[in-house]
């Protein structure tokens, strides 16, 4: 059977997988986030092992690619016995991939507190939780917005991979519309579009607070 | 019953992984040297602001850094051929690689030659140095120096997001880890055998060009 897709049905169909698009991203992000918080805790402890781990699983995350993490995601939870879905392999496998980036993004950030600030907090017996929560962070979360921001674009961009393990976002809604049209210039023109619109305002934000903060400083 | 690892069956198939190893490897060098040269090219127009160049590539670098790299490659190679380009896998993911790493190295290329210090374009001057000799040896090279491991490290990121090229059949690593574990059912193993390859691949080639880098751009510490 034949269906004849107007321009507005392709434009219609790519929304609607725009919009888990955005999703993954939007989770990814925040789970991310937070894993990577505690990933940028461990790199910083003074235990030596906590280090070498966190560093170890930064190299691992930053020295592969993001196609793999998310076939050994996809392949390797069923054989924990874990029945995985590619919305689940995907959002997990992206958060890993968003944790170990931006640990070592915010691990920079931290690292740009001045090393006074660490001696001063210690010698008023805070712990070292206590000198991260009041002390660290606070100074280095100035520091670390405009990065972070910027590395949102490469989470909108990195969901376009998890089409291949079968995840119906916006780039496999792409893929499925030029196969069934066949006018794949214009689909993927279009996806392209979708991706512009949303990582374009991401990346003019971190530029424009980029330059507040060195205006501040 | 727990999950028996068997990677026997993945190494029996070395010689594909190998294979597909050294095409990546073969696809990086190919996007790095020719990206790289894009990269001087609308570095040195957008830094002089040499229009319309500086204008085109200003529209080029924020169209190819905010859009994926699969979705790059899906319109050279699934999208192209209705302009009557038509491009084997190969060719559409060297293609795509260039574009990509050269949109992101003019900005870093960009970035190295911006920070030229005015003064040493006078001495050049004052030394009698014309414009090829200024721009080879008091802008380039030190603006390549400058910026040497931010462009390793795009590199480094291009050769990682190669592993995509698999979908457009061009029979890299990762197009032989699919083909590997279609024959055998073993996926886990063979997908995680293949990410040992590209960490591994990852780290040389960091290495290597970090030397190459020491070697003929930044030389030797004065």
């Amino acid at each position: 059977m034949f269906v004849q897709f107007t321009t507005w049905d392709i434009v219609r169909n790519l929304l609607e997988g725009g919009k888990w698009t955005l999703a993954l991203s939007l989770i990814a992000f925040v789970l991310g986030g937070t894993a990577g918080l505690l990933v940028l805790f461990l790199r910083m402890a003074r235990n030596r092992v906590a280090q070498a781990l966190a560093k170890g699983y930064i190299e691992l995350f930053q020295g592969t690619p993001l196609l793999m993490q998310l076939f050994i995601v996809f392949f390797g939870l069923p054989l924990a016995g874990i029945d995985v879905s590619p919305w689940l392999a995907a959002a997990l496998g992206l958060t890993l991939f968003t944790s170990a980036y931006l640990a070592e993004i915010w691990r920079g950030c931290v690292e740009s507190v001045p090393r006074g600030q660490w001696e001063a907090s210690a010698s008023l017996a805070l712990g070292f939780t206590q000198q991260m929560r009041h002390v660290i962070l606070p100074q280095a979360l100035r520091v670390a917005i405009a990065p972070t921001v910027g590395f949102s674009v490469q989470v909108v961009k990195g969901t376009a991979v998890t089409s291949i393990i079968g995840f119906t976002e916006l780039t496999k809604t792409g893929s499925m519309l030029a196969n069934a049209t066949f006018q794949p210039f214009l689909v993927f023109g279009l996806v392209a579009a979708g991706y512009f619109a949303l990582c374009y305002p991401l990346s003019l934000y971190a530029k424009s607070l980029e330059r507040k903060f060195h205006v501040a400083r | 019953m727990a999950y028996q690892f068997d990677f026997a069956p993945v190494l029996a198939h070395t010689d594909l992984l190998l294979q597909g190893a050294a095409a990546t490897l073969g696809l990086t060098a190919a996007g790095a040297v020719l990206g790289i040269a894009l990269g001087v090219l609308g570095a040195i127009c957008r830094a002089w602001r040499i229009q319309p160049f500086s204008a085109a590539f200003g529209v080029y670098v924020e169209a190819i850094r905010n859009t994926p790299f699969l979705v790059q490659l899906f319109f050279i190679f699934f999208g192209l051929p209705a302009l009557g380009v038509k491009l084997s896998g190969w060719e559409a993911s060297i293609l795509a690689m260039v574009i990509n790493l050269g949109a992101y190295s003019t900005e870093i290329i960009r970035a190295g030659i911006e920070a030229t210090p005015h003064g040493q374009m006078e001495a050049a001057a004052s030394l009698a140095l014309n414009r090829a000799q200024t721009f080879v040896y008091v802008v380039l090279r030190p603006a390549l120096a400058r910026v040497w491991p931010a462009l390793v490290s795009q590199v480094i990121i291009v050769m990682l997001g190669s592993a995509v090229c698999s979908q457009i059949a061009a029979e890299e690593l990762t197009f032989a880890a699919n083909f590997i574990q279609s024959r055998n059912f073993r996926a886990f193993e063979t997908f995680f055998l293949a990410t040992a390859l590209y960490f591994a691949m990852a780290l040389l080639v960091r290495q290597l060009l970090m030397r190459l880098g020491q070697r003929f751009i930044v030389g030797r510490p004065r």
